[in-house]
């Protein structure tokens, strides 16, 4: 069992490899016919390997506390995640997107947010949702199709997410520009997938983040999937943090499934918001272990081989190495943590099913801060039908 | 009070409110230092700074995509689209975001925003210029969508749109923008959005028209009045969605018979909507079947041929006599 050894893979500077761009110059200029454009260089970031060795020089150096919390919030969201699963296979749930393997990533891009600063998350992400406060319950309201689920929780500015693939990231962007003209300090977390990236309404929020320099930190999780069309296929290039650079945007890799190298990513990326710097992006590497959604079958697109090769990367797995080495906890509180998450989850379901009371009248609510009078009228005409049905 | 121009009213209507509240703020291609290609932004950027006139970079789908995030941050931006053709970039946004996050959100983040952009045909223009699709925005839910037809109620308009706590789409008739003058109060003038006007009162047929058609509108009724002794009442509709049903349903159940005009494409068309109001709520006064002049279903044409596909007042008087003659 490796004890705290540093590991080889130290934060290493790649140069990326077809950064050099030739520029042609007009024969009759004195300088050389051809130059080379430096774009810059892209960081790659790991902390903690997948066997749970850190590398001492880069470790945030947390306290005990902290570190417990986030191995409590990871375990909760795997454990949360398969409860869900569960239920939806009971037809207790609707359609769900399972984030089962991106614990790290959803937790670690979160961790320096404070209640002022926005997250906008993009549908697959439970885990940082469930940091920022959203309860338990009220996710399952969500995703068993009741409004309630999307009641935003107070005391933090999150944003609900939208179902259409990167859709949120422009307004996402508008809000780290709105922050930027009233001279507030707090950030912006917008996250999407390896998808999102192809989308050109994501390619215009970098933009606008980047020419506006808006507290915006772009977290592209890379999970290796786009329903059935692997990240291969999604883009030419296999680092997709140069969509950040392309636009002027400082851009770094991270291995999303170390929790210390997501933190250290993401509190870098706020520092840079809060001092004025403008956008960041952080591309997560990760791998959507589950379903799309559970509308979906994997098997039809890829193998178990390939799946199997990234358990061993596991984000929980390798953490709890680090903290069972660190002494802070062994395997009986592993035991202990996991029970009391399902015990949670548990009670949180008696909680929805009492809830879970679809509000047919509730329909035409919250469209116009008042409703105009032709709405109304067919408002009217609703309730009658439901009258008629005898539905309440 | 002043004379001004459709250009200087909504200009006027701008500064009035950016200088009472702060949180107003404009955005778009070309309205900082350029002024607007139409000029509607002309000396904001002076007057304000580039903290609330963002001159932005060319992607409609970002500009309006971004100034609903403005909005949820409590912002009231007010983006123009350069021509209403290029909304189509926007689409996105407008349906996934603008039109949605304040029921999405279950009313923490309502959206008041009022999207600008030029609209119609008559200018001369190329391709992608000339459009009327207010129909789009009627069908959005969570949309409101008005249209002024001269100075006054462009003002007027504006200034309730800016003010409203929902997103407004709105559409200036951009034929309209510099065609004729009108007095314009100097303090500043509101209009209740979901309200039509009787721009002209009559007995014997009403019509409705909106935006640019007010003018072959109106001048089709003065010809009617005159030269065919037919007392037209004429209906400025001015907002599109919400629609004042009540002010057509009571012209309509006096005169017994209507024409409407329009220059978008005729199916599934504001004037389609306002034929179905009818026939729900005015059915048993029709003497006659409700008619239509409209433009049709076709691409906007190259503009060596758009005084054909337009509505003129011939073509009004016409429809109108056919109408006031069936039996």
């Amino acid at each position: 069992m490796p004890t705290r050894t540093a590991s080889k893979r130290s934060t290493t500077t790649e140069k990326v490899a077809e950064r050099r761009v030739t520029e042609v110059v007009a024969p009759e200029n004195e300088r050389p016919m051809r130059k080379t454009i430096d774009l810059g260089e892209i960081e790659d970031l790991q902390i903690l390997n997948e066997e749970g060795e850190v590398d001492e020089a880069l470790d945030p150096n947390l306290s005990e506390d902290e570190l417990k919390k986030i191995h409590r919030a990871m375990v909760m969201t795997r454990k949360f995640d398969i409860r869900m699963l569960a239920m939806q296979r009971q037809g207790e749930m609707g359609t769900f997107a399972p984030g089962l393997g991106q614990e790290a990533t959803q937790i670690g891009q979160v961790y320096p947010l404070n209640s002022k600063d926005w997250f906008s998350p993009s549908y697959r992400s439970f885990g940082a949702q469930l940091w920022r406060g959203w309860t338990l319950d009220g996710l399952m309201l969500l995703w068993a199709g009741y409004y309630e689920g999307f009641e935003i929780p107070e005391g933090v500015n999150d944003t609900p997410f939208s179902i259409v693939i990167g859709s949120h990231v422009l307004p996402a962007t508008g809000l780290g520009m709105a922050a930027k003209i009233r001279g507030d300090k707090s950030v912006v977390v917008t996250n999407f997938g390896d998808g999102a990236s192809s989308q050109g309404a994501v390619a215009e929020a970098f933009n606008f983040a980047s020419v506006y320099k808006a507290p915006v930190i772009f977290v592209l999780e890379n999970n290796g999937w786009a329903i059935s069309i692997p990240a291969e296929k999604q883009a030419a290039v296999r680092e997709f943090a140069r969509r950040g650079a392309g636009f002027g945007i400082p851009s770094i890799r991270v291995d999303g499934n170390d929790i210390l190298g997501m933190i250290v990513a993401a509190q870098q990326a706020a520092d840079h918001g809060r001092a004025g710097k403008g956008p960041y992006l952080i591309e997560a590497v990760t791998y959507r272990m589950s379903y799309h959604t559970t509308a979906d079958d994997p098997k039809v697109y890829r193998k178990d081989d390939d799946v199997k090769a990234w358990e061993a990367k596991c984000p929980i797995r390798r953490f709890e190495i680090y903290l069972r080495n660190r002494g802070i906890l062994d395997d009986a509180d592993f035991e202990k943590i996991g029970k009391a998450c399902e015990a949670e989850i548990l009670e949180a379901r008696e909680k929805f099913r009492a809830r879970a009371k679809a509000k047919p009248r509730e329909v035409f609510d919250y469209l116009y801060a008042e409703m105009p009078p032709e709405l109304k009228e067919q408002q009217e005409e609703y309730f009658r039908k439901l009258d008629r049905k005898g539905v309440e | 009070m002043p004379q001004m121009t459709m250009v200087q009213a909504l200009n006027l209507a701008l500064d009035q409110s950016m200088e009472s509240d702060d949180r107003v703020c404009l955005m778009g291609e070309d309205i900082g230092v350029n002024g607007g290609v139409f000029r509607v932004t002309q000396n904001l950027l002076e007057k304000y700074g580039e903290d609330r006139v963002l001159d932005t970079p060319l992607a409609e789908c970002g500009i309006i995509g971004t100034a609903v995030g403005m909005a949820m941050y409590g912002l009231k931006p007010v983006p123009e689209i350069q021509f209403s053709g290029f909304t189509m970039q926007a689409f996105d946004q407008i349906e996934q975001n603008m039109a949605r996050m304040r029921n999405r959100s279950r009313g923490r983040y309502p959206i008041s925003m009022v999207m600008r952009a030029p609209y119609g045909g008559g200018i001369r223009a190329v391709e992608h210029h000339s459009e009327s699709r207010e129909a789009y925005w009627a069908h959005t839910p969570g949309l409101k969508c008005v249209i002024p037809s001269g100075p006054r109620s462009a003002r007027a308009l504006l200034k309730a749109a800016i003010d409203d706590p929902d997103p407004v789409v709105f559409y200036e008739p951009k034929a309209v923008y510099r065609a004729f003058k009108e007095e314009v109060p100097d303090e500043p003038e509101s209009m209740e959005i979901g309200k039509a006007k009787i721009a002209r009162e009559g007995s014997d047929l009403t019509m409705i028209a909106w935006g640019a058609m007010m003018r072959p509108a109106a001048e089709a009724a003065d010809d009617l009045a005159d030269l065919h002794g037919i007392d037209v009442e004429l209906i400025d509709l001015l907002s599109i969605k919400p629609m004042d049903t009540e002010t057509i349903v009571n012209s309509v159940s006096k005169t017994g018979r209507c024409l409407i005009v329009q220059e978008a494409p005729q199916t599934c068309s504001v004037a389609s909507e306002i034929i179905a109001r009818i026939n729900d709520n005015a059915f048993e006064y029709l003497i006659a079947p409700v008619r239509r002049v409209s433009g049709y279903d076709i691409i906007f044409p190259y503009f060596q041929t758009e005084q054909h596909y337009l509505p003129d007042p011939d073509t009004v008087i016409e429809a109108a006599k056919d109408v006031v003659k069936w039996e």
